[in-house]
């Protein structure tokens, strides 16, 4: 039974689509990668099953004229005219199907090199123990916006995404849309990437950058382009203004703590850049690059004690007193 | 005496001898959890020169002394907060060096610990309320380390920052002289 279930769970895996999944060709390389791997399976497992045929056959098939091609007679170096054919035949095929492999993947690679020509978008993400900071420059810098964590997209606009790394050695992966790419110190990296479907994605770090590498997700959103636009806007502003005294009392946390040694909330006196801008952070999927969904209750959790929630993380747990946590957690959540 | 029974007692061996490595041991967060007791001693327990006249020795410093963790958290910290921008990598500029035997507010690591968390007069900012004392001890590790008094195998043999001179762990060591201290 276990057995059964072992074969099954592998193929039950295949059907994984969604959020983080290779297969999933929603990015223009993406695509062409998806489409070259179904071909190579498909020629691959016409041969492998032509091979199995061939052996089944020659398991089974009877030797004939066995008195013929015996040493006595001086023909145990010939073999049966079909047998000669047969391996003509498979040597050619053999020959086209490689030739095929090879054209198509020229392709694919040619193909790849064309849609990632002109970028009409420039990102430019920092890898970070561990999480990311992303900030987009466009041609009117008055424009420029700096997040965390996130990355939004506007759908069939060709994005440069420009990799450099802090610390240690990271690696940018949005499985949906395109392949991986390492960010490493001192030096700067690149990738592509052209959206061809919208939804919510997940990116991944996908080179091993110490304790918490697990925990150093991506929010992906890929949208129409009036609501990237829309989007950028709104983190143009500067943070939103505490409007009841216990946000009040969060905002003067923040802004003149342990927080604001870290953290830029723009427009306020924190303006540190060693930590997650959180200047829009409630307008996040989540909490800690992916460790925790945004809401009121994980938000408490994370404020109270990050190092419980992500063991090693660079936050430290600062041992706030309930009323301090009520404050900057109200603050926190009207940061939208 | 079989072989084997060699081979399994120098791996039981090993075993043990690994278990005493204490140069990384980590804690992910100081304890006991929010702790608000002043760190290190007040103004007026603090003397310059001989370390052997202070009368109160904070006995915290001693889990963070030596630690490699701690010191390797402290000159991520040191860079971060921009500690450089006033005492350089060590050498000093608008602040003092910080890798001389010279310590005007005491070169224990609780003395250095409270100099930070405190401040000093001439500049050095008070970091209490801006960093929580387990990292304000990291830092401090970390600015012990630099004039090399801290164990050669704990210190970081890789510097954050382009640098010069060779790793830590490549220097010669030269004994610190407490006669030499700065008297001023």
């Amino acid at each position: 039974m276990s057995r059964v279930a072992a074969l099954i769970l592998p193929l039950a895996l295949c059907g994984c689509a969604g959020f983080q999944n290779a297969l999933g060709g929603d990015g223009g390389e993406g695509a062409n990668f998806v489409r070259l791997f179904v071909l190579f399976t498909a020629v691959c497992t016409f041969m492998y099953l032509l091979v199995m045929a061939g052996l089944f056959a020659a398991v089974l098939r009877r030797r004939r004229n066995a008195d013929e091609l015996t040493v006595d007679t001086g023909k145990h170096h010939e073999s049966a005219p079909l047998v000669t054919r047969a391996l003509a035949a498979w040597a050619i095929l053999i020959g086209i199907g490689l030739m095929a492999l090879t054209v198509a993947s020229f392709f694919t690679d040619r193909s790849n090199a064309a849609i990632t020509r002109d970028p009409q978008l420039s990102v430019k993400v920092t890898g970070n123990q561990w999480w990311w900071d992303v900030q987009y420059s466009f041609a009117d810098t008055s424009k420029s916006i700096r997040t965390a964590n996130e990355l939004h997209l506007p759908v069939g606009v060709r994005a440069e995404v420009t990799l450099e790394s802090n610390d240690v050695i990271h690696s940018f992966w949005i499985p949906n849309l395109a392949g991986k790419q390492d960010l490493i110190p001192g030096r700067v990296t690149d990738i592509q990437l052209v959206p061809r479907k919208t939804g919510l994605y997940r990116g991944q770090c996908a080179e091993f950058c110490g304790v918490q590498h697990a925990h150093m997700a991506l929010d992906v959103t890929v949208e129409s382009k009036a609501e990237f636009l829309r989007w950028a806007a709104a983190q143009l502003q500067p943070a939103p203004a505490p409007r009841t005294p216990l946000e009040l009392a969060g905002y003067r946390y923040i802004t003149t703590r342990e927080c604001s040694v870290c953290h830029n909330l723009s427009g306020t006196p924190a303006s540190a850049s060693v930590g997650p801008d959180l200047t829009h952070f409630a307008s996040r999927r989540s909490i800690a690059a992916g460790t925790l969904p945004m809401n009121k209750g994980n938000l408490y959790g994370w404020v109270a004690d990050p190092q419980s929630q992500k063991p090693g993380t660079k936050m430290p747990t600062i041992g706030l007193s309930p009323d301090e946590l009520h404050a900057v957690v109200a603050y926190l959540q009207r940061l939208k | 005496m079989s072989s084997r029974f060699r081979n399994s007692c120098a791996i039981l061996a090993v075993a043990v001898l690994l278990g005493a490595c204490d140069r990384e041991e980590r804690q992910s967060r100081a304890k006991p959890l929010g702790e608000t007791v002043p760190a290190a001693a007040s103004p007026d327990t603090i003397y310059p020169g001989d370390p052997s006249r202070a009368r109160y020795v904070d006995a915290r410093g001693a889990s963070y002394e030596g630690n490699a963790f701690a010191i390797a958290q402290g000159q991520q910290l040191y860079n971060w907060m921009n500690c450089v921008g006033c005492h350089a990598h060590g050498g000093g500029g608008m602040g003092p060096a910080l890798m001389d035997e010279k310590w005007r507010y005491g070169g224990r690591i609780d003395q250095i610990a409270a100099s930070i968390y405190q401040g000093r007069p001439n500049g050095m900012p008070a970091w209490r309320s801006k960093l929580t004392e387990d990292q304000i001890w990291q830092i401090a590790a970390y600015v012990r380390s630099l004039s090399g008094q801290v164990r050669k195998d704990a210190v970081s043999a890789r510097a954050d920052s382009v640098s010069n001179t060779p790793p830590q762990t490549q220097t010669v060591r030269q004994p610190v002289r407490p006669a030499d201290s700065d008297q001023q």
